[in-house]
């Protein structure tokens, strides 16, 4: 069983059709790309499998269990995770307590042991701080780990924000656009990162326009055209598909 | 228990120890008294605007129901004064669920609306019942008596209201740094990064909100005690954004800050009575100056030019 089968899922805007009729599964421990042109329904997509967005139509399942109408929060119980395209960071809070939020459900989140500082919590906590610490360096942000969000580059925001999704010891993580607006040699270390995270045995979903990057680290890859899917393979495959070479550069290239 | 010896924290038990051998006569103790009363107030007001992001215009309802639970459940029906005090504030808990669950689905503008009007009608039906609240002309309220000691006498107040203000201090930061704590600061940061980390943002907001209202009542039904008489003015929308004042003059997302705002708004009608009719106009110059020159608030401001954090 696939740990995500998605299977004709279609979400209209008024008269737009973002997405239409797709379905592709993900299996468990790979990493999995979703590419297209501009406007293609990537983000889309990804919102409406991580609960942001409802379908229009559609079923999806993680685990073999229905999660269509689930809650972010709730999705996130059954192990999912993700960043976002346009930076989600907390700036009123520092670059640790970003990470340590993603650790959110593991915690005692009781309003009155919190008030009262009981001592199993207030140990938990300081051992969370250390974990946060430890995912902090394993992005490549050990030089952060006492700054304040605010004060954080945009490249390393875009760590943060993968510490964080890794900070809820997710299942399924999904990465919009990691390595959008970076510089060559950011984007490599991204490309290492991402390897790194699959080899610890988290299935990536990954949205990217780095084409180098797509074919370099995914295993399988679905590629969008007009919130259609257009095909679906391995970097091989798709690298020689007619049509893919059509949307990317014109039908009559 | 590493936060009982938070910096700020000591310094405020020192400072409020030291205190009374500054005072006068009873006058600056009953001030002293009623900026505690405001401040504990304040500090869950903050947790709610400053620390979640989230805003309330009608706060002073949740004064006015302690406020009056604890008139009306003392006089007319004998209730010991704590367990009016604690009706009270079952009361606020319960109303502040069933409204906040429906008016948190709003944002901004429109939650400030729905905030606003909550206020306004808790304050109507306290001026309109008037067989048990007395209306307008008021009611008076029995002393406070805990465990056979009357609290009466503006020293007994003053060690009363210092202790319950340490003990709010000392829970708020202990709260703010806590998981609970931080899902609301991230909530109020990125509402939708928090929901995918497993935050139910709803269930926190409504949380807090009620925890702010639990304190507003319990300080409503102290005041009431305190001051022996009730008129609906307590529960009226002015006192509502007199609260908010004192915690954007304080300083947003600031413990410390809340006791500040606290402290310089409620002795500022008192020092401008001397300016007689012109005290408002004071008032409102120094609220704008504030806004202009220190819009963080007080004491975060202070707090990022000395480098400290607030």
């Amino acid at each position: 069983m696939a740990l995500l089968e998605v299977s004709h899922l279609s979400k209209a805007f008024g008269g737009v059709k973002a997405v239409q009729d797709v379905s592709f599964s993900v299996d468990a421990g790979i990493i999995y790309s979703v590419i297209g042109p501009n406007g293609a329904g990537k983000t889309t997509l990804f919102n409406l499998v991580t609960g942001i967005y409802t379908p229009s139509e559609g079923e999806i399942r993680l685990e073999g269990r229905p999660i269509v109408g689930e809650a972010p929060h709730a999705l996130a119980r059954l192990g999912m995770s993700r960043t976002f395209q346009n930076l989600q960071i907390c700036m009123n809070m520092s670059a640790l307590e970003n990470v340590m939020v993603g650790a959110h459900l593991q915690l005692n989140r009781n309003l009155l042991s919190a008030m009262l500082s009981l001592p199993s919590l207030a140990r938990r906590d300081r051992q969370l701080r250390e974990e946060a610490a430890e995912l902090m360096r394993f992005t490549g942000l050990a030089a952060y780990l006492d700054t304040r969000a605010d004060a954080m580059s945009y490249g390393a925001l875009k760590r943060l924000e993968i510490a964080r999704a890794m900070a809820a010891r997710p299942k399924l993580l999904f990465l919009d656009e990691p390595a959008a607006g970076l510089n060559p040699k950011e984007t490599e270390e991204i490309d290492e990162l991402i390897r790194k995270i699959a080899e610890s045995g988290v299935t990536v979903v990954l949205v990217e326009h780095d084409m180098k990057m797509v074919m370099n680290l995914s295993d399988r890859i679905l590629v969008l055209d007009y919130g259609k899917k257009l095909t679906e393979g391995t970097a091989a495959e798709v690298r020689k598909n007619p049509d893919v070479i059509a949307a990317y550069l014109g039908a009559h290239a | 228990m590493k936060r009982l010896f938070h910096p700020g924290l000591v310094l405020l038990a020192i400072l409020l120890a030291l205190l009374p051998f500054t005072f006068g006569n009873s006058y600056y103790y009953d001030v002293a008294v009623r900026i505690a009363m405001n401040a504990v107030i304040v500090i869950g007001l903050n947790l709610l605007i400053g620390y979640a992001g989230q805003i309330s215009l009608g706060h002073a309802g949740f004064i006015g129901i302690g406020a009056y639970a604890t008139g009306i459940l003392t006089t007319h029906a004998g209730w010991h004064p704590l367990a009016a005090m604690a009706a009270g504030a079952a009361v606020s808990a319960l109303l502040a669920v069933l409204i906040a669950r429906p008016i948190f689905k709003l944002k901004g503008h429109y939650l400030a609306m729905a905030t606003l009007g909550l206020g306004i009608i808790i304050s109507i039906i306290i001026n309109n019942e008037g067989q048990w609240t007395g209306g307008p002309d008021g009611m008076s309220v029995p002393t406070l008596s805990l465990f056979g000691i009357d609290i009466s006498g503006e020293t007994r107040w003053y060690g009363l209201m210092a202790g319950l203000l340490l003990f709010s201090v000392w829970a708020s930061l202990n709260l703010i740094d806590s998981p609970f704590g931080r899902a609301l600061r991230a909530l109020h940061g990125s509402e939708v990064a928090s929901q995918v980390v497993g935050v139910d943002v709803v269930r926190y907001k409504v949380a807090i909100f009620t925890l702010s209202a639990v304190f507003a009542s319990i300080m409503g039904s102290l005041s009431a005690h305190y001051i022996g008489f009730l008129t609906p003015g307590v529960a009226g929308f002015f006192h509502s954004i007199e609260l908010v004042t004192m915690v954007v003059v304080g300083g947003m997302a600031s413990v410390f800050g809340s006791v500040v705002g606290a402290a310089i708004l409620t002795m500022l009608p008192q020092l401008l009575a001397t300016l007689e009719g012109w005290e408002t106009v004071a008032f409102g110059g120094i609220l704008i100056l504030t806004m202009i020159f220190l819009p963080r608030g007080l004491v975060p401001t202070l707090a990022a030019k000395f480098g400290r954090k607030a």
